[in-house]
């Protein structure tokens, strides 16, 4: 059970590292000279080799080092970042993948990786071996040359060492306090307290006590085990006041075996202002690469599994429907202590509410993030220049629905780059950019989220796509003759139906766009296509925000209580039986200059008659695209927030009902689905 | 815990009208008293609507009417079983239930070809107990999801 315990973590902190990985490949690839994004690399893959070897997955646990060898190069500018390396690595994170992938399913996690090891191990000595003794160290820091260090005891040498290897900078740093310093030890406790949180201090000169006792000039010495860079170490430790200088020089450990022995000397002063200059130059970059570095959100967060939330909400459902009981005791007991207790208990419930619902709401870039990647293969497995921009990826979803629309969006990036985007060959003969655009955009309105995937393509052409539809059987010829430009693009959605003119292992098997659309509909979203020919095609989806919360307008029709989606809702009215006319059999109004259809919701819904009627209507005008109806309702009762629940799965796909809630009484109410009554 | 050749049946017992019927217990999840049934429109006659089961919205179906026996009014005695088939949870109104009984798996014989007037597919057996007999319910047919679609189809075209 422990070990289990650890695996999930495991688990899922490897893919987190992996995905940073992944991200910051790309970003090195198009950015090779960023040493922010390969400190970033190196460290996802530091961790991952760490947790690894502690689980006892040593084939993850040698891949990853001789990776961590590589970037190591990389960072130290021994190896040269090139295509090839790129590829190889991102090869070793895919071997990466599979191994965790296997451990998740229960597997062992082993995988031969002799091969893609020694292919790094190739990359990592081809370039290396002429360049080695001339450039360890080209960061923009005083390598020690001639100025000596501190004797250092073997214990102290060891965990430098060990400390290097593991892609430790060791900075030997001299710290000057200014001449009118008060409180000196304040200062030292200061600076302590800034370089202990950057890494690990192996030693200081004079000793930490005596330090304490201010006893020492103004100035210290101390040595610094970091993943900092020098800049960055140099400026925080500058943010204590009262220091003169702060001076960094990088220890070369190979040095200073041979120095070993020698005596103490202090730095001369005047090297100071030359980094200083450095820094500032420098930390804007450091900064952003900060912000954008994935370990910022870790920390403060912690792992749940979707169920409990998903126990917690049921949980919280049945505490609201007995809330809904206790506020109706309260009103027929009409006790002032109960009363007040009830409404307070209500008010604390519905912020409850709010937070269980915001808890499982997750940005979509979950799913987003492996595109790119996985773009870029495709790309070079078709021979195109892709370029994808993703639009919106911070746009929340539920996390049911974020689940389940990573297949169908894999689906239709691989068609567009595929069926969509022509060759580049083509592209130039039609006068386009060479490189391909796919557009990944996400974005709220209304109750909904809107993926769209567009790409700027040849766009569908009508005819090729009817001769197929009719040759596979799909339609027959007269009825797709007379069909709509839309109509035919929704033959693409039919099942055994590849436009495609030879198969290819990208897309193209003859599944695919109806298992798209069917996923996307049992999630309650909706798919559509335009297309302009030579001028690209755009698929979206939509789908509904949450799949558990819904701002709702209650109505009662006659007795019965309906709750009509405010995303559908433009207004409520109550007109009188003069105000409603007759066209064509149909009850219509005439609202703000246009002619609105009128549904008895009465009659739509045979609802038993048990309420006269007068001479006003309670009307809700509700719309679907730019079309409206007006439902004619017995009365209004307000405006809620109301928690979607399917209607069981005995009864799927009933009539203008979407589904059902439950009100603060305990009774069910039935949601009305204006898409469907808006023909 | 029984002996292999003892084989036997736990069945929650119900009425209908005037028969007795029974279904697995492990296909029972719940016995409820009558409450609100919040109707559905545009459902076939014998599905009553849907309830507030702790929390899920669970429907519900008359036995009766879906025997295409008279319904009558709730009684006191009126419960609704909830049971589990498959991934679906549904609600069967009944005439009473007051009965777990364990039947010998050796006592249960073929359905014959007419019993109370229930078409003979929902029937899983009868199982004679001294002077009860007992009707067992293939709830799979009962339930079965294809014929609703069926039954709504056809009430579309009238």
């Amino acid at each position: 059970m422990e070990r289990n315990q650890y695996l999930d973590m495991f688990i899922d902190e490897s893919k987190d590292h992996l995905q940073s990985l992944n991200d910051n490949l790309l970003k090195l690839e198009s950015d090779p000279n960023e040493e922010a994004i390969i400190s970033e690399i190196f460290r996802s893959a530091h961790t991952l080799k760490g947790m690894s070897a502690t689980m006892g997955y040593d084939d993850i646990a040698s891949l990853t080092h001789q990776m961590e060898n590589v970037l190591d190069g990389i960072r130290n500018k021994t190896v040269q970042v090139t295509s090839e390396i790129i590829d190889t690595i991102f090869s070793s994170v895919d071997a990466l993948e599979e191994m965790v992938e296997d451990i998740e399913n229960g597997g062992s996690g082993k995988k031969n990786v002799i091969a893609i090891v020694s292919e790094l191990e190739r990359l990592e000595k081809g370039e290396s071996a002429n360049e080695i003794a001339a450039g360890v160290d080209t960061l923009p820091v005083n390598t020690i040359e001639n100025s000596s260090y501190p004797t250092y005891d073997d214990f102290e040498l060891t965990v430098l060492s060990q400390s290097q290897e593991q892609g430790y900078h060791t900075f030997y740093i001299t710290i000057r306090l200014r001449e009118d310093c008060i409180l000196k030890a304040a200062r030292v406790y200061m600076v302590f307290q800034v370089l202990e949180q950057l890494g690990e201090i192996i030693k200081a000169v004079p000793p930490v006590e005596e330090l304490e006792e201010e006893d020492f000039d103004n100035e210290f010495t101390v040595t610094l085990v970091t993943k900092d860079t020098a800049e960055s170490v140099e400026s925080k430790v500058l943010k204590v006041s009262e220091i003169d200088s702060v001076d960094l020089v990088n220890i070369d450990l190979n040095k200073l075996s041979a120095s070993k022995g020698n005596e103490q000397e202090i730095e001369e002063q005047d090297s100071v202002s030359e980094p200083v200059s450095v820094v500032e130059e420098n930390e804007g970059v450091v900064d952003t690469s900060k912000g954008e570095s994935s370990t910022k959100a870790s920390g403060k967060t912690i792992r749940v599994n979707i169920d409990r939330l998903d126990n917690l909400m049921n949980l919280f459902e049945e505490l609201v429907i007995d809330r809904g009981r206790l506020e109706q005791i309260s009103k027929e007991v009409s006790s002032k202590e109960l009363t007040e207790t009830v409404e307070h208990m209500s008010r604390i419930s519905g912020d409850l509410q709010n937070i269980i619902l915001n808890m499982r709401m997750v940005p979509v870039e979950q799913v987003f993030n492996r595109f790119p990647r996985m773009v870029r293969g495709l790309a070079k497995d078709l021979n195109k220049e892709v370029n994808l921009e993703i639009i919106g990826a911070e746009t929340e979803l539920d996390r049911t629905v974020i689940d389940e629309i990573g297949d169908p969006l894999v689906h239709l990036l691989r068609n567009s780059i595929d069926h969509g985007l022509e060759t580049t060959e083509k592209r130039v003969t039609a006068n386009k950019n060479p490189q391909g655009k796919i557009t990944l955009k996400a974005y709220h309105s209304g109750n909904h989220v809107f993926i769209d995937v567009t790409d700027d393509g040849a766009g569908i052409n009508r005819e090729k796509v009817l001769e197929k539809a009719i040759n596979n059987g799909v339609v027959s010829r007269e009825i797709g003759a007379t069909y709509t430009d839309e109509q035919v693009y929704e033959l693409l959605f039919a099942s055994g139906l590849s436009t495609a003119e030879k198969l290819s292992d990208i897309s193209g098997r003859g599944v695919g766009l109806d298992v798209v659309k069917n996923k996307i509909e049992s999630l309650g979203g909706s798919v559509t296509v335009t297309s302009g020919l030579g001028e690209g095609t755009t698929f979206s989806i939509q789908l509904p925000l949450t799949l558990s919360i819904l701002s709702v307008m209650l109505v009662e029709v006659q007795k019965e209580v309906y709750a009509i989606p405010l995303s559908s809702v433009i207004e409520t009215a109550i007109i009188t039986k003069e105000e409603i006319f007759s066209a064509h059999n149909q009850k219509v109004i005439d609202f703000r200059g246009r002619v609105v259809p009128l549904i008895d919701l009465t009659h739509f819904f045979d609802v038993p008659e048990t309420v006269e009627h007068g001479d006003f209507y309670s009307i809700v005008i509700v719309r679907k695209g730019d079309k409206m109806a007006g439902l004619i309702v017995s009365s209004f009762i307000g405006q809620q927030e109301i928690v979607l629940k399917a209607l069981g799965s005995y009864l799927t796909g009933v009539f203008a009902i979407s589904g059902a809630t439950i009100l603060g009484n305990g009774e069910v109410a039935l949601i009305v689905d204006c898409n469907s009554l808006i023909k | 815990m029984s002996e292999v050749s003892m084989e036997e049946l736990k069945v929650i017992v119900f009425q209908l009208q005037d028969e007795e019927y029974g279904v697995s217990v492990d296909q029972v999840r719940s016995i409820e008293r009558i409450q609100h049934i919040t109707r559905v429109p545009k459902t076939p006659d014998f599905v009553k609507g849907v309830i507030n089961l702790r929390g899920v919205v669970t429907p519900i179906i008359n036995l009766r009417s879906r025997f295409d026996i008279e319904e009558m009014e709730y009684t006191d005695s009126t419960r609704i079983i909830i049971v589990s088939v498959e991934d679906m949870n549904v609600g069967l109104i009944v005439d009473a239930a007051n009965d777990v009984i364990d039947i010998p798996v050796n006592a249960i014989e073929p359905p014959p070809e007419i019993v109370g007037g229930i078409e003979v597919n929902y029937l899983r057996g009868v199982a004679k107990l001294d002077k009860r007999l007992l009707i067992l319910l293939d709830l799979n047919y009962v339930l079965d999801r294809d014929e609703l679609k069926e039954i709504k189809a056809l009430e579309a075209t009238m």
